[in-house]
């Protein structure tokens, strides 16, 4: 399936939905454990990563913390 | 109050401006601006709003002036390594614009003093180094209805976005709880190119004089990011988040504490 990642085109091997989760093994995110993800203009809970689907022409936003300002 | 000669002369290019003009000259002037941390973030921040006559700018840091600071807080020179960084601060803006007043606070910023200091002022901006202090900052605006300026940096990288409690998404409603300490690199630990700060500062106090101008579109519901390397800005759609911790419909912070997991991520300065 297509999906626009962090605002590119990028496609994974799967043509059904994959829960969040997987999505993030995948495209080997960084810091998976830490990382914001937003679907489609929704910021997901983090609990529900297991339970949100990607399906082709999704788009996927990973947020990260940015702690530094000094 | 009406403008002297003087300040016509240094602020006409701003006066020269029609979304500016004498009347927003005088709102500048009568602005108050509270900047958070005077170091890589805070520096551009403190010296452009000081050379805009934002007429009282308050800066609150804990730390001195070290060596390594000087690659990129510019605010500070050499010779005032070891003084305060808020007085070493002051004593730039005022040396550029000496009509300004200026309010220092030598502390760092915690549960018990920032709804105190922020309620003097008009708009806030974020410019520390650690996640306790950026989510405190978030939550103590996000109660007291204070607009501010969100601003993180790390290594090349750089994000910004203004929060306008009760209309816009908080910083909370894309990070609902900080990340645990020793997790993620930040500060000292993993570096930043020194002109970093510079870009993002400028723009945080760009958001800060056009909220006091009441002038175009505050950076509000979009989390603008940059990075240095690649050359690129993107701005990302956020919405206010419905199970956001403090500005959701059902909040769980009603008082400000300390995240105190959070606070040894950077041990707050060294």
């Amino acid at each position: 399936m297509n999906l626009t990642v962090n605002g590119k085109p990028a496609s994974i091997a799967e043509e059904n939905p994959v829960p969040v989760s997987q999505l993030l093994e995948l495209l080997r995110v960084e810091q998976r454990e830490y990382v914001t993800v937003e679907l489609n203009g929704d910021i997901l809970d983090r609990g529900d990563f297991d339970g949100a689907t990607v399906k082709d022409g999704d788009n996927v936003e990973f947020l990260y913390f940015m702690g530094g300002g000094r | 109050m009406k403008l002297s000669e003087e300040q016509i002369t240094r602020y006409s290019r701003h006066i020269l401006l029609k979304e500016v003009g004498g009347k927003g000259q005088k709102k500048l002037l009568e602005g108050r601006v509270l900047i958070i941390g005077a170091g890589g973030l805070g520096s551009p921040i403190a010296l452009y709003l000081a050379a805009a006559g934002v007429g009282t700018i308050g800066i609150a840091d804990a730390d001195e002036v070290d060596l390594s600071n000087l690659q990129r807080q510019v605010i500070h020179t050499t010779p005032d390594v070891g003084k305060a960084k808020v007085l070493s601060a002051k004593e730039t803006m005022l040396a550029i614009n000496p009509e300004l007043t200026v309010n220092t606070y030598e502390t760092w910023v915690s549960a018990e003093n920032i709804a105190g200091m922020i309620a003097d002022y008009d708009f806030i901006i974020d410019g520390t180094d650690n996640f306790a202090a950026k989510f405190l900052i978030n939550d103590a605006c996000v109660l007291a209805g204070k607009p501010y300026s969100h601003g993180g940096i790390l290594q090349f990288d750089g994000q910004t976005m203004t929060i306008k409690p009760g209309e816009s998404p908080c910083y909370r409603c894309i990070f609902p709880e900080p990340p645990p300490k020793d997790v993620i690199p930040t500060c000292s630990r993993a570096g930043v190119i020194g002109v970093l700060p510079g870009v993002l500062g400028t723009l945080q106090a760009t958001e800060a004089i056009k909220y006091l101008l009441g002038a175009g579109d505050l950076l509000t519901g979009r989390l603008l990011t940059y990075n240095a390397l690649r050359m690129r800005f993107r701005e990302i759609p956020v919405k206010k988040s419905a199970k956001c911790p403090i500005c959701g419909d059902h909040p769980t912070i009603t008082e400000l504490k300390d995240e105190l997991e959070a606070m040894t991520v950077c041990d707050l300065g060294h």
